[in-house]
Formats: C-alpha cells, structure tokens, sequence
C-alpha cells in the first residue's frame, strides 16, 4: 500500500463522517458534496424511477383525453397530465445532479432496466377511472412522496414539495369528479363503484411489499432518502381514505376493513401479493403496451430531437 | 451544505390541505380567470343576434377541434418540453373555445341542442357535445389527423398567425364580449405562433431529414389554406356591423408574415391547388372532411352516452 492511498483513504473517513453528521441532524446533502458511492447509486435508482412513473403515468389518463364528456374537465384532465409531465422534468433535473442525463434513463426506461410504479400497468376502462386515479392513485404517490420533502438529498427534496402541491390539486380535482358523479344518475353512480373496486386494491400496492419482506428500506430509512415504512404509508393512506369514501358514499372492497378502538387505527385486509410481484415482474395487464408507447414515441421523436441539436450547433 | 431547514413546516402544510373539510379552499388550477368579469353581456343594438351566435361558433369550433387534435399529442411529444408546449397551446384554444361557445349560447339559445328535460349538461357542453356534425361551422383546416412533428408545426404556424390577425382586428368590435376574448386569445396566438415559427426554423435548417419532412409537410397542409380566407355570409354581415371580421381582410396580411418565416428559413409558398368545396360548401358551411366524423365519435361518446350526466 502506498502512502498517497493511505492518505487518500483517510481523507476518505473524514468525509464520511462530515457526510453521516449531516444525515445525523437532519440537513441536507447538495450536488456539490461528498456522498458515499452507494447512496448515490440508491438515490440515482430511487428517483429514476419516480422520473418514469410520472411519464407512463400520463398513459393510463391520456387514454381518456378525446372522449372526456365536459369542456370544464377536459381542461383540468390536458392541465393534470402536462403536470405529470412537468414533474417528470424536475426529477429528471434531479438526476441529472448526480451526473446522469435524462437521455441515459430514458433509454434504461425503454430497455426495460428501470421500474415505474406498477400502478400504471392496469388499464383505464371508464371515464370514472378519471375520477379516481386522482383520488386513490395521487392520493397514494402524495402519501408516499409527501415525507420526501424532507429527503436528505436536497435537489430531491425540492423538487418533492412542488410536486406534493401539485399532486394534492390532483387529489382534490380527482375526488371532486368522483363526488360530481355520485351526485348524477344510477349509471354514473355505479360506473364509480365499479372503478374504486378495481383500483382499491391496486392502489394499496403502491406502497410496496410488507416491510417484512422489504429489502431496500432499512438502508434508506438510516440515509434518509426514505423516511416511513411501506405498511407505516399504507395504514395512513388507509386512515385517510376510509373517511374519504364514507363522504363519496362508495364501499371499499375490502370485507376486512374496520376501526380498531385500541390501536387507533383501521384494520384492513391484505391485497394479493402474488399479483404484485407478477405485475412487478412484466405481467401486468398494460405491462408491455406502457413500454412500447413510450418507446415509439421516444423513436419517432429522435429526428425532431437530432434537428434541434444540429441547428443549436449552428448557432453556436 | 448545512444551513438548517425548516421541512417539516414544508411537508406538514400539504398533509393538512388534504384532510381539511374547509371546500372553499379547493381551488382547481385550470379554472381560467373569467375575462369576462365585469363585462356588459348584453346584446349590442342592431346585431342580428342569430348571426352573432353563427359567428361564435365559427371562431368557438376552429379554437374546439383544434385544441382536441392537438391535446392527441400529450404523452406522445418528442420530448417533454414539447409535450408541454402542446398542452399549453390546446388548453390556451380550450379556453378560448368555451367562452365563444358560451356566448354562442347566450346570443340564441335556439342554437343548443335540446338535452331531456332537468339535463344537467351546461349550454358550453351541449353545443361541443350534443350537436352533429353538419352543425359545426369550423374550418377544414383544423380536422386532419396531427402527422408527424413537423406536419404539426407547419399547421400550427399557419393557423396560428391566421387566427392572431383576425383576433388583433375583433379587439376593436362593437360587441364587449368579443372584443374582451379576442384580447385574451390575441396574447395567446402571439405565443402560439412565436413557438411555431421558432420549430419552423429549426426544423427548415437543422438536418436533411427535418428539412425534408418541413417541406412534404407544408405540401400536405396547404390545400387547405384558401378555405381560412373565404368570406361566409354571416362573417360579410357581422364584419359590416363592426362586430366580426372579414376572413380575406386579413389573407394579404397573413401572406406577408408568412413569406417572412418561409424566406428566412429558406423555404417556398408551396405551389399546390387548393382543396375545393363539397358541392358549394366548406367547413363554416357544415361541409367538412372525411376525418370530422371519426374526431366527434370519439369526442362525443361518453357525453352522448349519459344525457342527463353531471361531471
Ligand atoms: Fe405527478
Ligand atoms: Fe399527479
């Protein structure tokens, strides 16, 4: 071993203390500073994946963006879905700030090296879907996303707190539409139940496995890139939602759920595992129809993408 | 790194929004200001006000059916600047198009379709959703599929500089209501067209293959240029009154401003025969082209599936 490496290494320690100091009282770590390889890897992987979730996320709600039935809600649907686009961006900013570039994850993305959230592999099949993607689906990611606020990585963080803004209006809006519809006729008012029973469950999985069987949170929960467990996220959306739907005047679809006095919470059933990792691992019902329109539109694209850098070159 | 933030105050604020019970504050985002507060909406004297609800119509359905071709781009952009860029434009149209319709509306209410009785579908939605397709008074220009990128911003430069003259000139029209949306939209379009014409350029320079493409586009967008400029009767009557504009007031105009894109992107007014009427009919005469019918299925489905439905 030689004497600059012994150097090199115990400058190494230094930063890594000063780095676990930070964490330790709660600051933030900004692009500039030392960082540990693998909480750079962690973040990297963490955020990418929020990046494609908001892009496959337009999707599933674009899908409904011809036939919206009234000129009021169609604005806020386009307005909902350049949100996610927006949020997309910043993310995609975010990353970029530990040295990967959005052309590099969106490739990763399209090859099938990157997850988004699962969510966006079932299908939209009634306008209601609308309705209650905003309410169950934003509601869900705002749970979720909402800790993340106070990240330890700061580019992150910053970028959650406008997002968490955004997505409370979607929440809202998307509560609003179901709660209009329930207030129609019995065939919109069935079409509601019809769709909180298909996403329910789906939505719970947002919050990823149990946490027995979660291997990433420990590492994360101590760098503070995560800040709750999976099943700590899930009870609160469960607590949040349960009132929620009582004011819609929808059932949940779940024989199970009911409020535990002693706990101070809501007891509730367990969604279908198997269908989450089997949904996880391609088998959705949109798994593969998500990536190939991502894809398609990413290539047919490219000859827009390659003209604005040739005449960008040429101005400089 | 190391000042000391304050997160919790951050994130604490957005858990609050969403279980508060106080409705007033949920404010929806898109909501458009009303231009029209505080504006006069009554009649002015001497407007045929069955014309003047044509009238509206016109402008209303260019700015509808062109926002609906446009809003096909979300999630399909070649990239999210643009995608955004899009939405924007379709909305600033969506806009647009409800307040037109709107007054359409409430110039001669013999206009909306009639909806069962105690329908709860606002006259805006009635006249977009309920009427058929030889109602629609839009021009043709605006009903073909989107094409690629460029065939999208040749479009989109062209109706967008065509739209903007005929606004800048209906600032000055007797009816306030008018006058008050083409302010609003003239602020638009000029964004509209700016963005346009910037692709325009870089797409007519940047390489071989964007070059090509701008040029096959603006052969497959202009048959149907003529159309934009051709006067009906009830835009030769309104613009008389000094309430509406004469489309061909404005096609020297509109000429002009072009040959400035086309020249300084080295490109030629393409030299194609313009598409003619169906029998003596065009797009403001509820004559459109065959791609209209298949927009409105698609548009109108749901609505027309629930006549009696609240969203
Ligand atoms: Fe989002
Ligand atoms: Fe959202």
């Amino acid at each position: 071993m030689t004497a600059a490496s012994e150097v090199s290494r115990e400058g190494e320690q230094a930063l890594l203390a000063a780095f676990d100091r930070t964490i330790a009282r709660n600051d933030r770590i900004e692009p500039r500073d030392w960082m540990p390889e693998k909480y750079r890897s962690t973040l990297v992987r963490q955020i990418a994946q929020h990046a494609h979730s908001e892009i496959i996320g337009m999707q599933p709600e674009g899908n409904w963006l011809t036939r919206v039935p009234s000129l009021r809600r169609k604005a806020i649907l386009l307005a909902k879905v350049q949100d996610e686009a927006g949020h997309g961006l910043y993310l995609y900013s975010a990353c970029e700030t530990l040295g990967v570039s959005r052309r590099e994850l969106t490739e990763k993305l399209i090859d099938g090296k990157q997850k988004y959230s699962s969510i966006f592999n079932y299908p939209t099949l009634s306008y209601a879907d609308v309705g209650t993607i905003g309410w169950l689906v934003d509601g869900a990611a705002i749970c979720n996303q909402v800790p993340l606020c106070r990240t330890s990585y700061g580019p992150y963080g910053r970028a959650m707190i406008r997002i968490c803004k955004e997505e409370s209006f979607h929440q809202r809006q998307g509560f609003e539409l179901l709660s209009t519809m329930m207030r129609g006729t019995d065939e919109q008012r069935a079409s509601v139940q019809e769709s909180v029973d298909r996403f329910w469950w789906p939505a719970l999985m947002m919050f990823g496995p149990p946490d027995a069987a979660s291997p990433n949170t420990e590492q994360s929960m101590r760098w503070g890139i995560k800040r709750d467990t999976n099943d700590e996220l899930r009870q609160k959306f469960v607590d949040m939602s349960v009132p929620q739907a009582a004011a819609l005047g929808v059932t949940l679809p779940d024989p199970d759920l009911a409020w535990n006095e002693e706990r101070g919470h809501h007891d509730f059933g367990q969604p279908d595992w198997d269908e989450f990792y089997a949904v996880v691992k391609g088998g959705g019902p949109c798994n593969a129809q998500r990536l190939a329109h991502r894809r398609r539109a990413y290539d047919e694209g490219r000859w827009v993408r390659e003209a604005a850098a040739a005449f960008a070159a040429k101005g400089a | 790194m190391s000042h000391v933030h304050d997160h919790d105050a951050d994130h604490e604020s957005v858990y609050a929004g969403l279980t508060g019970g106080d409705d007033s504050r949920w404010a929806f985002g898109t909501d458009f200001e009303d231009p029209l507060a505080g504006i006069d909406t009554t009649l002015p004297d001497g407007v045929d006000a069955a014309a003047l609800s044509q009238y509206c119509l016109m402008l209303g359905d260019d700015a509808l059916i062109y926002s609906h071709r446009l809003s096909q781009w979300a999630s399909n952009a070649p990239d999210l600047e643009e995608d955004i860029a899009l939405a924007n434009v379709a909305l600033d149209l969506l806009g647009q198009a409800r307040l037109l319709l709107v007054r359409a509306a409430a110039a001669d209410g013999d206009l909306v379709p009639a909806l069962p009785e105690g329908s709860p579908v606002p006259d805006e939605d009635a006249l977009a959703f309920f009427r058929d397709e030889a109602a629609f008074r839009n021009v043709r220009f605006v009903e073909p599929e989107n094409g690629d990128f460029a065939v999208t911003m040749a479009r989109l430069l062209v109706f967008s500089t065509f739209r903007l003259a005929v606004m800048q000139r209906l600032v000055g029209s007797h009816d306030t209501v008018l006058s008050a949306i083409a302010a609003k939209a003239v602020k638009e379009l000029t964004y509209h067209r700016d963005y346009a014409g910037r692709w325009f350029l870089t797409l007519a320079q940047g390489t071989g293959e964007s070059r090509r493409r701008l040029l096959a586009a603006l052969t497959l967008v202009w048959p149907l240029y003529d159309e934009l400029f051709r006067t009906h009767p009830v835009e030769a009557l309104l613009a008389e009154q000094g309430v509406g504009v004469d489309p061909a007031a404005v096609a020297d105009d509109v000429a002009v401003l072009l040959e400035q894109v086309f020249s300084v992107s080295g490109t030629d007014r393409p030299d194609v025969p313009a598409a003619g009427p169906v029998g003596t009919g065009m797009g403001r005469d509820g004559m459109h082209s065959e791609a209209m019918g298949p927009l409105l299925a698609e548009m109108q489905v749901v609505a027309r599936a629930h006549p009696s439905g609240r969203w």
